[in-house]
């Protein structure tokens, strides 16, 4: 292929390729030995050899199954260089390629889909397996399943590059020595467990993003990450609820995005967002995902919200939103499971529904408590609530408070600004 | 693949004691600690397990300089002492880590699940 437009076509397939690619070449090598390392560097191997050769003579009809194939060979090779004392490939991989069945490349697509959903969902099932701690399950699941570089998201979670690699490190050897392997259980209460395990390092992951506010572009794009996760989850396991739950709630709140900062770069709060520049189509998505979440009748804390988050997409002003029926959801939510965080959401609900004293009446036991003192939100809510309740002095205090807890520079300002109006 | 399952417990020297007086005088054929380990031998996982005395009884060794020096005590004072282990030969970790939770509890036991290496020059002595 000459080099100009064409050559910069390959260079995009190769980059499409290798986002899409990438999770399910190293899952299908890191199956067999259970070694994420071996299986990284022949996958790295692959995805530089196809960087020469597509270039040189197109891409590939099925890029993946190249990609998969020639990372196999590439694993055969650094076992064959390192002879038999090398631990990192199993002589198993050997005998796979000798039956033939690793796949070929000119295996159909909806084959290669197929045969590799198993190991891709066992390779996020290892990632994020409750053994390892949190911040790893999140690193290892992006760089991995997602394919994120290394520093990506070192710069995504503000964190040395070299700490970052050290941690992976030791995630890996981690995996590997503790017998840590890339199937799914087969019982149905562990498979539930580690699923949860696996929603939540999701769901950290778009929080992550969502909370940074655009404050950080690397760190927003964690949100389409998330959502990318979320999307092979759901595709893998089309049959359970609240991984539809997690998706479509991830939808819902990032259709909002657009109107989340003004021209400034500050934050907007929902109530005085400019409601056309919400994403309808991630809002029609968020909403079919939903409807399919709950058609499977097996209700969690993810729907709850998706079904809070789609009241608040559909309406047509802050005003006129359902606040009746979100205030009931935020009672189911913190009935399945129970946190002061969901009681301050509860609490402006029920403000809005029946008015600012009601929903102090709420708010006042999370205050009494002091277990969310330090939480910006917290005061949030309540100045908000003071100040329906016709007690624009007391407000202004809990505004100032809130002010006070907010690690973010921009919350900060428009938490202030509200501040001064009070007063 | 082994794995040991350390367990360790917050139980003073006085609450070992009175645990171990109880547990010898059960009826020794229905205590939660004879049925469990009844079920891994059954499951062909168990390949070994000791139930230790109270680490107020140990005697540490460190040799310096050709010298032998012996103190009174666990090598590290701490509220957590080892209380025995199994050694399971299973799967995987998932596999250990649910033999683990089978284990009978007592109240502030937590388990440690620690794979065990193999292949090792030493433990061809054992294999010969």
């Amino acid at each position: 292929m000459a080099a100009g437009p064409g050559g910069l076509a390959g260079a995009t397939r190769l980059e499409r390729a290798f986002r899409e690619e990438w999770g399910a070449v190293v899952a299908t090598l890191a199956r067999r030995p259970g070694d994420l390392q071996a299986a990284e560097d022949a996958a790295a191997d692959a995805f530089a050899a196809a960087s020469v050769a597509w270039a040189r003579d197109g891409v590939p009809p099925n890029p993946g199954a190249w990609l998969t194939v020639t990372a196999w060979r590439k694993a055969v090779d650094a076992y064959r260089v390192s002879g038999s004392r090398s631990t990192s490939v199993d002589p198993l991989i050997l005998g796979e390629v000798a039956a033939g069945r690793a796949p070929a490349p000119d295996l159909a697509e909806a084959d290669m889909t197929e045969t590799l959903g198993d190991d891709r969902l066992g390779l996020i099932f290892a990632c994020c397996h409750p053994a390892l701690a949190e911040e790893v399950r999140v690193a290892l699941a992006l760089r991995f399943v997602t394919g994120l570089t290394t520093r990506e998201i070192a710069a995504a979670f503000v964190v040395p590059e070299p700490t970052l690699a050290q941690r992976l490190v030791r995630a890996k050897r981690k995996i590997r020595e503790s017998g840590i392997r890339f199937t799914l259980p087969s019982d149905q209460k562990r498979l539930a467990e580690r699923l949860r395990s696996v929603l939540a390092v999701v769901y950290l992951v778009f929080n992550e993003g969502f909370a940074s506010g655009g404050e950080s572009l690397i760190r927003a794009d964690l949100c389409d990450e998330a959502i990318w996760l979320g999307r092979l989850l759901h595709r893998l396991l089309p049959g359970d609820a609240e991984t539809a739950g997690l998706l479509a709630l991830m939808l819902l709140h990032h259709a909002r995005a657009a109107a989340r900062l003004d021209s400034a770069g500050r934050p907007v709060l929902l109530a005085g967002q400019d409601r056309t520049r919400w994403d309808q189509s991630r809002i029609a998505e968020g909403t079919r995902v939903l409807d399919e979440a709950l058609a499977l009748r097996s209700p969690g804390p993810y729907q709850l919200q998706a079904a809070i988050a789609a009241l608040h997409s559909h309406a047509a002003s802050f005003e006129e939103t359902d606040w009746p029926q979100i205030a009931l959801l935020y009672g189911a939510l913190g009935r399945l499971a129970p946190s002061p965080v969901v009681e301050v959401n509860r609490s402006v609900a029920v403000g809005m529904a029946d008015g600012g004293l009601a929903g102090l009446a709420v708010l006042s036991p999370v205050l009494a408590s002091g277990a969310l003192d330090s939480y910006g939100p917290l005061h949030a809510a309540h100045g908000f609530l003071l100040e329906k309740a016709g007690q624009p002095e007391q407000a202004g205090a809990a505004w100032a408070r809130a002010a006070e807890m907010s690690g973010n520079p921009a919350v900060r300002d428009e938490l202030l600004r509200r501040h001064g109006d009070t007063l | 693949m082994k794995y040991a399952l350390l367990i360790y417990s917050q139980a003073t020297a006085d609450e070992y004691g009175a645990i171990l007086d109880a547990t010898r005088q059960a009826d020794d054929s229905h205590g939660p600690w004879v049925e469990y380990t009844r079920a891994a031998r059954d499951a062909g996982v168990l390949a070994g397990a000791e139930q230790l005395n109270h680490s107020e009884t140990a005697t540490s060794l460190r040799v310096q300089g050709g010298d032998r020096l012996i103190t009174d005590g666990p090598f590290m004072e701490t509220k957590e002492h080892l209380l025995g282990f199994y050694l399971v030969d299973v799967e995987d970790l998932d596999d250990a880590l649910d033999w683990a939770a089978r284990m009978p509890a007592h109240p502030g036991q937590t388990v440690e699940v620690r794979a065990a290496l193999s292949g090792l020059p030493w433990q061809r002595v054992l294999a010969d």
